[in-house]
C-alpha cells in the first residue's frame, strides 16, 4: 500500500504554543484516490492542509508526495510538484479579473496560447464566463470561492486539497459542488474538508475523521456516519 | 483602473505626446527653458524606476535616491576613468542594478517584512550619503576620478556621440536623448509587464500566498523587480549628472528620496504615466516657487502636497483616468477591459 501512496504522512504533528493542533498523525491517500477529511472545528483539519502545501512547517514526522520527502520544502515547490489547494479563507487575487486570475495559474507551464485555451475551459467548466472580466474583488463570497477551485484547476495539479468549497453557497450550488468534485476526480486524486453531512453523502467513499488534532476514525462513508465516536464528538456537536 | 490609458490605444497615445514634446519644446521654448526641461526628464524617469517597484511590485522603498546617487557616481567615475561615455552609460545602470539585486537579495530572501523594508531601503540611502560625505580629500579617488566629499565631482565629461569622445552632446541633442529614453524606459516597462514575468509580478503584490500556492517564488520576481527598478534609478542618476556635469552626495539624500516618493504619490501608485507626470508637476512648481522670493518655496510645495494627498489620495492620473472613463460610452472600452493588468 504505501508503495502506491499519492502522499504519505507519517507521525506528523504541529504546535503552537501549548496548542497541539495536529498530533501524530498517519496518513496515506492512493493515486486517484478522492478522501473527505471530516471533524468539529479546531480539529486540526485547516492546520494539516497547511502542513502538506508547506505553508507550515511540522514540529515532528515526515511528509512524502510520490516518493519526494517535503516535510520541510517550500510551499512553490510542493505546488510545482503537482498540488493544489483551494484555501478555507479564498486566497485569490483581487486587484485583478476573474480571467487573469486564472491565467496566471495556467501561464506558470504553458505557453500563452495553450494557457489562454485552459482558461476558457475553465471557465466554461465553471460557468464562470459571463463574469470573466469582472475583478476578484467585488464578486460574491460564493463566487470566488469558485474562481479559487477555477485557479486551482487551471494549474492543473495531481492532488488537489478542497478546504470547505461548500461553505456559503446555496444548495444548488452545493449539488453543482459536489457533481465537480466527482468530475475531477475521474483523472485527479482529491482531499476534501467539509462541514455538510449532506454533502459528505453525496461525494464521499472513504472519510477520515479529525478530532483535536488526531485521527479518531478512517472508514467508508456508511461505517463513520454510523460510528458512535463519531456522533459523539461531531455529530452530537454540531446536531447535525 | 480605468482601462482608457491602458491597451495598444492608450500606450499609442502616450509615445506620440511623447514624441510631440520632444518635436514642440525646442521649437518654442528658448534654451534655458529646454536645460529645464532635460532635468524634469531625469526626474521623470527616477519617479518611473519606484513606480515600478512599488506600484506593480509592492516593494516599498523610502531609499530609491540610493540608485539615483549610486548611477550618477558611477557615471562619473566611469566618465573621467575611460574617457568615453559609453561605458560609462553602461556602467551607471549596472551598478546600482547589481547593488540593488545584492540588496534585493538580503532583503526578499531573508524574510525582511515590507515595514522594515522601508526603513532598511532609508537606512541604506542614508549610509552611502555619508559615506560619500567623508571622502574628502585626494586619497579618495578611483583611478583619476577624486571622489570630492560633500563637494561632489565637478566637471564630469557629458555624453559624446558613440565611438567620438571629442563629440559632446548639444543642450538640444541632450534634450532629445533624455526623451528618448524616458519613452523607452516606459516602453519597456509596459511590455515587461504585459510580459508573463510582468503578470506574474503583479499577482503577487495582490496576494503573495495564492502565488506561491500556484508554484511561483516571489522572492525571485521582487529581486528581479527590484533589480531593474535600481538600473532605472541609475540611469536617472547618469542624465541628472549629465545634466549639471556635477554630482554630490545630496543625490543620496533623505530629502532626494522623500521627492521621488511623492512624485509617486502625487502622480498615482499603479501606473506608469502617473509617476512621469508626478514628476514633471513637481519640479516644475519647484522652478516656479524658487523664482518668487515672497513665500518659502518648501512651504508652498507642503501646502500642494498636503491639499493633493487629501483631496485627490489615489493620485492625479487614476483619478483623470477615472473622470474620463465616466464621459466616455462604456461600449468603446469594453474591448480593453481584460487589460487591467497593463496599467498606463
Ligand atoms: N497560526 C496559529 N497559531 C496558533 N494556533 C493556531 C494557529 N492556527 C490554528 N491554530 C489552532 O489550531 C487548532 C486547529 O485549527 P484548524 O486547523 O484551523 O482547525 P479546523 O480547520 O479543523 O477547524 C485550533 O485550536 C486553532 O486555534
Ligand atoms: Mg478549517
Amino acid at each position: 500500500m504505501s508503495g502506491t501512496a499519492l502522499l504519505q504522512a507519517s507521525g506528523v504533528s504541529k504546535r503552537f504554543g501549548g496548542v497541539t493542533a495536529v498530533d501524530t498523525v498517519d496518513f496515506s491517500l492512493a493515486e486517484g484516490e478522492l478522501r473527505c477529511l471530516i471533524g468539529p472545528n479546531g480539529a486540526g483539519k485547516s492546520t494539516f492542509f497547511k502542513l502538506l502545501t508547506g505553508q507550515l512547517a511540522p514540529s515532528t514526522g515526515t511528509i512524502k508526495f510520490r516518493g519526494h520527502d517535503v516535510t520541510h520544502a517550500k510551499t512553490h515547490e510542493i505546488a510545482r510538484l503537482g498540488v493544489g489547494i483551494k484555501t478555507q479563507i479564498p486566497n485569490v487575487f483581487n486587484g485583478l479579473i476573474v480571467r487573469e486570475n486564472l491565467y496566471v495559474s495556467a501561464i506558470r507551464i504553458n505557453k500563452p496560447a495553450r494557457a489562454r485555451a485552459i482558461v476558457d475551459e475553465v471557465l466554461a467548466r465553471l460557468a464562470l464566463t459571463d463574469i470573466a472580466d469582472r475583478l476578484v474583488g467585488v464578486l460574491a463570497h460564493g463566487q470566488r470561492q469558485w474562481v479559487e477551485i477555477g485557479a486551482v484547476l487551471a494549474q492543473e495539479p495531481d492532488l488537489i486539497l478542497l478546504d470547505e468549497p461548500a461553505a456559503g453557497m446555496t444548495h444548488e450550488e452545493v449539488a453543482r459542488t459536489a457533481q465537480l468534485i466527482r468530475e475531477i476526480n475521474r483523472t485527479k486524486a482529491l482531499i476534501v474538508v467539509e462541514h455538510d453531512m449532506q454533502f459528505i453523502r453525496m461525494i464521499a467513499k472513504q472519510v477520515t475523521v479529525f478530532n483535536q488534532g488526531r485521527i479518531l476514525v478512517e472508514d467508508n462513508v456508511e461505517h463513520v456516519l454510523a460510528n458512535q465516536a463519531v456522533r459523539d464528538v461531531y455529530l452530537g456537536k454540531r446536531a447535525a | 483602473m480605468s482601462p482608457l490609458f491602458t491597451g495598444r490605444a492608450g500606450f499609442a497615445l502616450v509615445i506620440a505626446a511623447g514624441v510631440i514634446v520632444t518635436i514642440a519644446l525646442p521649437l518654442i521654448d528658448g534654451m534655458f527653458g529646454l536645460v529645464q526641461a532635460t532635468v524634469f526628464i531625469a526626474m521623470a524617469v527616477l519617479a518611473l524606476s519606484l513606480g515600478f517597484i512599488w506600484g506593480f511590485g509592492g516593494i516599498m522603498c523610502f531609499g530609491q535616491s540610493a540608485f539615483f546617487g549610486l548611477g550618477g557616481y558611477a557615471y562619473a567615475i566611469a566618465a573621467i576613468d575611460f574617457g568615453g561615455s559609453s561605458w560609462a552609460v553602461l556602467l551607471a545602470i549596472a551598478v546600482p542594478a547589481a547593488f540593488a539585486a545584492m540588496l534585493g537579495y538580503f532583503m526578499f530572501y531573508g524574510r525582511i517584512s515590507d515595514a522594515y523594508m522601508g526603513v532598511i531601503t532609508l537606512t541604506v540611502a542614508v549610509i552611502l550619503y555619508n559615506v560619500m560625505n567623508s571622502t574628502s580629500g585626494s586619497q579618495y579617488h578611483i583611478g583619476a576620478a577624486e571622489l570630492g566629499g560633500f563637494n561632489g565631482m565637478p566637471s564630469v565629461p557629458p555624453i559624446n556621440l558613440p565611438g567620438d569622445p571629442s563629440a559632446a552632446l548639444s543642450p538640444l541633442q541632450f534634450f532629445i536623448l533624455s526623451m528618448i529614453l524616458l519613452m523607452a524606459v516606459y516602453t519597456g516597462l509596459r511590455l515587461l509587464l504585459a510580459s508573463r514575468f510582468g503578470r506574474v509580478l503583479v499577482a503577487i503584490r495582490e496576494n503573495e500566498t495564492r502565488a506561491m500556492l500556484l508554484g511561483y517564488d516571489p522572492r525571485f520576481y521582487k529581486l528581479v523587480a527590484f533589480a531593474i527598478g535600481g538600473g532605472i534609478a541609475g540611469l536617472s542618476g547618469c542624465l541628472f549628472t549629465n545634466w549639471g556635469g556635477f554630482i554630490s552626495p545630496t543625490a543620496f539624500s533623505l530629502a532626494q528620496s522623500a521627492q521621488i516618493i511623492i512624485f509617486v504619490l502625487l502622480g498615482g501608485i499603479g501606473t506608469l504615466l502617473g509617476p512621469i507626470m508626478g514628476a514633471v508637476a513637481i519640479e516644475y512648481l519647484i522652478t516656479l516657487t524658487g523664482t518668487q522670493h515672497r513665500f518659502d518655496a518648501n512651504l508652498i510645495l507642503g501646502v500642494i502636497l498636503l491639499g493633493f494627498v487629501l483631496l485627490v489620495p489615489q493620485g492625479v492620473v487614476p483619478a483623470i483616468a477615472a473622470q474620463l472613463a465616466r464621459v466616455i460610452p462604456a461600449r468603446r472600452r469594453a474591448g480593453a477591459s481584460s487589460q487591467t493588468v497593463t496599467a498606463p
